[in-house]
């Protein structure tokens, strides 16, 4: 019999392939998120040398493994750090944040927020499925209030922080919400907030059917896919107070903010120019 | 797919026609592709694959319209549509036109 003819998908060439298939559990939304990304990519027909993504910790930190791209894979909670780090290194890069709620707003939520502050030209991609999922399902600050998790085993008690209003409060120029059902809007969400100067924030929601949907009784990662389409309103330039999301209630997806800030490179050159005369001249090493 | 109206240019436009193709190995059977495929081309087959997952198998290959949805929605890189060369293509009044 003939040899039959490899298939290759036409993501191949953005992918590791020798890392696929991936670690992520059936019906889980990441790998959809990853995919809206690499079509982000080639819709922007950006050049792949000057793409940068850094993952931390998590179920969402393997993307870096997965894209064919300058990828980097940190320590739990400081990718926006290390982000800050390569634009200021190299301001040519599209420095691109993918990672979970648990790494970008609980544990890396200070960074989120000063990177979010000083404008730091990057975009940050996070995916939200309301859990650790990695380390076992523990509760995170987005899971909703009420909602079952092994550390929360009557129920969640705290109050979950909204990420858009976050992300506004603290000076984003670019807030979307999508879930992983609506895949080309995040697709076009994704491409926007790459082009915008400045810190641009995607929130993904996304199923988690193993830790999140599991111990809720909310069936598979199909279920979670329906809930989406049923229950997620579109609803753009809504203001980021209304943003909450409530256990099992309808989710209000959309872009929220859409504005102008000077970025943080290029106020520091201008007021580089500003300050140039004051700074003083190295002197010269003179060699004996 | 039924319209509630028929289109303006329901003469005019042109439905591609579409392959299918299914790297069954690399599927882990979440079924997004067969519930979001607009024009029904795929069911859940009782075949298993090596990681013991029911995969989807092509059920109505002529239906499909290469949309590109089920690449798409698949988290696993699994499943993806190209333009089927050969056939040619219809007119989308003379298929969709005989509905009311």
């Amino acid at each position: 019999m003939a040899k039959k003819k490899k298939e290759i998908h036409p993501m191949e060439s953005l992918l590791r392939m020798d890392r696929i298939p991936h670690i992520w559990c059936p019906g889980c939304g990441i790998g959809t998120a990853v995919t809206a990304f690499t079509s982000a990519l080639e819709k922007l027909k950006a050049d792949l040398n000057k793409v940068c993504v850094i993952s931390g910790i998590g179920c969402t930190g393997r993307v870096a493994g997965y894209v064919k791209l300058d990828s980097f894979h940190t320590t739990h909670g400081r990718p926006i750090a290390f982000a800050t780090g390569i634009k200021l290194g190299d301001p040519e890069l599209k420095v691109v944040v993918f990672s979970g709620d648990g790494d970008i707003i609980a544990i890396g939520g200070n960074h989120f927020m000063h990177a979010a502050r000083r404008n730091i030209d990057m975009t940050v991609i996070c995916v939200n499925n309301f859990i650790y999922a990695m380390t076992g399902g523990q509760v995170a600050p987005t899971t909703p209030l009420t909602a079952y998790t092994t550390t929360s085993p009557y129920g969640n008690v705290e109050v979950p922080s909204n990420i858009p209003q976050l992300a506004e409060a603290c000076g984003a120029v670019y807030v979307a919400r999508w879930t992983a059902l609506h895949i080309r809007r995040l697709t076009n969400a994704i491409v926007e907030a790459m082009q915008k100067p400045g810190f641009s924030v995607v929130e993904v929601i996304s199923s988690c059917p193993q830790y999140y949907s599991r111990i809720n009784k909310l069936g598979d990662g199909l279920d979670m896919m329906k809930f989406y389409h049923d229950n997620s309103v579109i609803r753009h330039n809504e203001p980021t107070e209304n943003l909450d999301i409530d256990y099992q209630k309808q989710i209000i997806v959309g872009k929220f903010i859409d504005r102008e800030r000077p970025t943080y490179m290029d106020s520091y050159k201008k007021w580089l120019e500003e300050v140039k005369h004051q700074i003083p001249k190295s002197p010269k090493i003179q060699n004996t | 797919m039924k319209y509630w109206r028929a289109p303006y240019d329901i003469n005019e436009v042109k439905i591609a026609h579409g392959q299918v193709h299914i790297i069954k190995d690399r599927c882990k059977g979440c079924e997004f592709c067969i519930e979001y495929c607009p024009t029904d081309v795929l069911e859940l087959s009782d075949e298993f694959n090596a990681k013991g997952y029911h995969i989807p198998y092509i059920k109505n290959e002529e239906n499909c319209t290469n949309c590109g949805l089920c690449e798409m929605l698949c988290p696993e890189f699994a499943i993806w549509s190209t333009l089927k060369k050969g056939r040619k293509a219809k007119v989308a009044g003379l298929v969709l036109g005989k509905q009311e």
